[in-house]
């Protein structure tokens, strides 16, 4: 089933950390197994913020040997970051098993990036000057509560609280997905794609890669890859409707943007509430009631409706 | 058929033998004969064991901090105590309110609702102030739901009595599988509305999204604006001076009437080519139906 939820504040900056976890909270029964934040900060200009992991929460139940195997994973991802140029101005550990970064960077991050997936076990969640990626088994409260969301200041991001059906509970399949190497660029989810193992084919043929058997992972690549040719965001997800097959009601966020588009069937449901200055959509009301528990008006956008709204 | 035995065949007359093997091609009777509504049928208009309520006498429930399921036995323990007019405080988009009022009732809903709201009725006359989530309505046998905003998609799915009404615009699958009563729309409906619809009517004042009334065996479609496409087997008809007569009553009631009357709907109906039924032998009938 799977929830999802949206926000945008036009021109200003706020909580939307807290924001964030009131909503995906208000969800949590659409999908207990795991929640997912991208939530977009001022970030500084040159500086890069990358979240990564470097094990699954199911390994720390493993044994003492995993605790080992984290320290090494972390001094390869290190050693691959002092090779590249990039100087590490703050680090920090949420969990054992997953990170935060501020770079300092001017080199090639796409690169960079690739190489340090070649370390077994690391998956960087993502990467950019505004985005971070937050995801982890358990409701919104457990995980703004682990990684600190709470007070998290921004202009925009999305969320999803996921119910497994096609692949497994654990936070390589859980939402949002980084649209990997690109910057700064993430989707949520809900629905099932028909076409994926053709569409992903196709993706891998062109050269991208996959790191879960996650549906939703193929919006995500397939949107970068769109992005990366030039094709502007409202562009992709309207070309999107067309040739990805299935039932879906998905958002994208980038640096300044957020996008969302629903499939030909309107089979996936999504609630949308738009003002001068805030723009909030989930998939049920409920949610966005959670933020703006006063009288508000809000639609069901149609089939094949595909809208951009600007920060 | 099987059991019946040449001695007895014998002793049949004509008309019986017949009736015995199987070869009456009598017209077909019971639910297919189905009455929707009948004024005279006094002691049907309620369930011996409704509780007694005075429209005069109201009461408050404030939603907040309640669950959907306390919410719903309290509307119940009000009712017991013969209060008939409730009002719900604070719903915020709470699922499944008020589903399942077998009995009348003045229920109105101060706000907007989730999912489900008001399924299941059978008497009721509900008004929400704000807007619904998807299925509102679904499955209502008999009273009106008043909707003064938005509603989300399969907006009366599968209702058989009663009206439906949304003042604004509803999402998509509008009346899915609806086998009877009205829905009444005062702004436009997304893809598929009346899919398989079987019987009942269906009024939008706005316009329809694409595939409407695909596959509908029965029942009318009235639409005021623009459809985007009809589905299979959903033709238009000719709009007869008994269809306005009724928009206009229908609409009046519920002062949805638009301002250049309602000559320029547009009636959807059953093209009936995917009526196949007729084409199985008296025999064969019998077993399936």
């Amino acid at each position: 089933m799977c929830g999802i939820a949206g926000l945008i504040h036009r021109g200003a900056s706020s909580n939307v950390g807290g924001e964030m976890t009131a909503m995906l909270q208000a969800l949590k029964h659409r999908g207990p197994d795991s929640t997912g934040y991208a939530v977009y900060g001022e970030g500084s200009e040159g500086d890069y913020i990358m979240r990564l992991k470097v094990a699954e929460a199911e390994d720390m139940g493993s044994g003492s040997r995993i605790h080992g195997i984290i320290e090494d994973r972390i001094a390869a991802v290190e050693a691959i970051l002092g090779e590249h140029g990039a100087s590490v101005k703050a680090k920090e550990a949420p969990t054992e098993y997953s990170l935060r970064y501020i770079l300092s960077h001017d080199g090639d991050t796409a690169r960079m990036a690739n190489h340090i997936e070649e370390t077994e076990g690391v998956e960087i969640l993502s990467m950019g000057n505004g985005l971070e990626l937050i995801k982890d088994l358990g409701d919104a409260s457990d995980v703004a509560g682990l990684y600190g969301l709470n007070d998290f200041q921004g202009t925009h991001g999305i969320g999803h609280t996921r119910m497994a059906t096609e692949s497994d509970v654990d936070i390589r399949s859980a939402h949002p997905y980084w649209a990997f190497p690109y910057n700064d660029i993430s989707v949520v989810h809900n629905g099932q794609i028909t076409n994926y193992w053709i569409m992903r084919r196709e993706m891998e043929r062109k050269g991208h890669r996959f790191m879960s058997n996650c549906d939703s992972e193929l919006l995500a690549v397939y949107t970068a890859h769109n992005l990366a040719n030039g094709v502007a965001l409202e562009d992709s997800l309207r070309r999107s409707i067309d040739e990805i097959d299935g039932v879906f009601t998905y958002l994208v966020a980038t640096k300044d943007q957020l996008g969302m588009a629903k499939d030909t069937m309107a089979a996936k449901p999504l609630v949308l509430y738009e003002s001068d200055n805030l723009i909030a959509m989930a998939s049920e009301e409920v949610a966005i009631r959670a933020i703006l528990p006063q009288e508000i008006d809000t639609y069901d956008p149609y089939d094949e409706e595909v809208r951009v709204w600007q920060a | 058929m099987a059991s019946v035995t040449d001695a007895e065949l014998k002793e049949m007359t004509q008309e019986e033998r017949v009736k015995a093997l199987g070869m009456t091609t009598e017209q077909l009777t019971g639910k297919s004969m189905y009455i929707e509504f009948d004024p005279d049928a006094t002691e049907r208009f309620e369930y011996p064991w409704a509780p007694s309520v005075d429209f005069n006498k109201r009461t408050e429930v404030d939603c907040d901090g309640k669950t959907t399921t306390e919410v719903n036995n309290q509307i119940r323990a009000l009712m017991a105590e013969g209060y008939g007019t409730i009002v719900l405080q604070n719903p915020r988009g709470m699922h499944s309110l008020g589903v399942g009022i077998l009995s009348k009732l003045n229920l109105i809903i101060d706000g907007s609702t989730g999912y489900f709201s008001t399924g299941l009725i059978d008497g009721p006359n509900v008004r929400i102030t704000g807007r619904v989530g998807w299925s509102c309505g679904e499955n209502m046998m008999a009273g009106t739901v008043v909707v003064e905003k938005n509603a989300g998609s399969t907006f009366g799915a599968a209702i058989r009595g009663g009206d439906l009404v949304c003042r604004g615009s509803v999402g998509s699958r509008t009346g899915i599988d609806m086998k009877g009563g009205t829905i009444l729309v005062g702004g436009d409906t997304g893809a598929l509305s009346g899919f398989m619809m079987q019987r009942g009517r269906m009024v939008v004042c706005g316009n329809a999204g694409k595939n409407l009334g695909d596959s509908m065996y029965d029942g009318t479609i009235y639409v005021g604006g623009d459809i985007q496409s009809c589905g299979v087997d959903a033709v238009e008809a000719e709009l007869t001076d008994l269809d306005k007569a009724w928009l206009t009553r229908k609409l009046t009631q519920y002062g949805l009437m638009p301002d250049k009357g309602v000559d320029h709907f547009t009636k959807i109906v059953a093209g009936k080519q995917l009526w196949n039924y007729d084409n199985l032998e008296p025999n064969e009938k019998k077993l399936i139906l």
